[in-house]
């Protein structure tokens, strides 16, 4: 048991949960049945998924190679945006009425993101009827 | 060693296979919808899906020149997302 062998299992590894999770995400993707449940299942596709599948790569590399570390960029990438995608998605389902909305708030107060600043009225889009 | 090599050939096959179901089953969403935020959440899921099956054609090969591909993918992807959820909740991309 050099250390060859246990880098090729651990490539295998993490080969195998990579694919898994991928698997999961596109499966919650395409069976739940409401926009914001299926908004929950593809960001594991993009956290451990990918994640998994980067980390096989390196010590594919480490092993059969010279070794490099480069997708690390990479998964720091898609770690950094992916709330922030998944954040815009939410915001276009709240928009769009596609969900419930939040609950009221007292006193006439506003949730920020229906907060429409003064002046800036013309441009919101007003609710788009039914087009499914 | 010929064990551990084989088996690593069979579960980088078996990833292809996967990630590239995977990638029909977000196309399928794109398809059917019902809404645009689930196609926006779809394309993304793809472009995803497309950093892992370049990442996998890498190591399959064991080259490291597509390393360039797959980030500008993961870049390109984040920007594409983020404009389409603006231009849906704006109706405009830069105001």
């Amino acid at each position: 048991m050099n250390w060859e062998l246990i880098g090729i299992w651990a490539v295998t590894f993490w080969l195998v949960i990579g694919a898994i999770f991928t698997l999961v995400g596109a499966i919650g993707l395409l069976k739940f049945n409401d926009g914001m449940t299926r908004l929950h299942a593809p960001t594991k596709v993009g956290t451990v998924g990918i994640g998994s599948l980067l980390l096989a790569s390196i010590i594919h590399s480490f092993v059969f190679g010279d070794g490099a570390v480069h997708e690390v960029l990479i998964m720091a990438f898609l770690f950094v945006t992916a709330p922030i995608s998944a954040n815009f998605i939410a915001k276009v389902n709240m928009h769009r009425r596609n969900c419930d909305g939040p609950p009221d708030l007292p006193e006439g107060e506003l949730w920020a993101t229906y907060d429409v600043p003064e002046g800036d009225e013309a441009t919101e889009v007003p609710a788009q009827p039914d087009t499914r | 060693m010929n064990l551990a090599l084989d088996v690593m050939n069979y579960a980088v096959m078996g990833a292809f296979i996967v990630v590239g179901l995977s990638q029909i089953m977000a196309m399928i969403r794109v398809v059917i919808g019902p809404d645009v935020g689930d196609r926006i959440l779809a394309l993304d899921t793809m472009v995803v899906n497309a950093i892992g099956l370049i990442v996998l054609l890498g190591l399959s090969q064991g080259t490291r020149i597509y390393f360039e591909a797959s980030l500008i993918i993961a870049m390109l992807g984040f920007v594409s997302t983020v404009a389409y959820a603006r231009f849906v909740l704006r109706g405009d991309i830069i105001e």
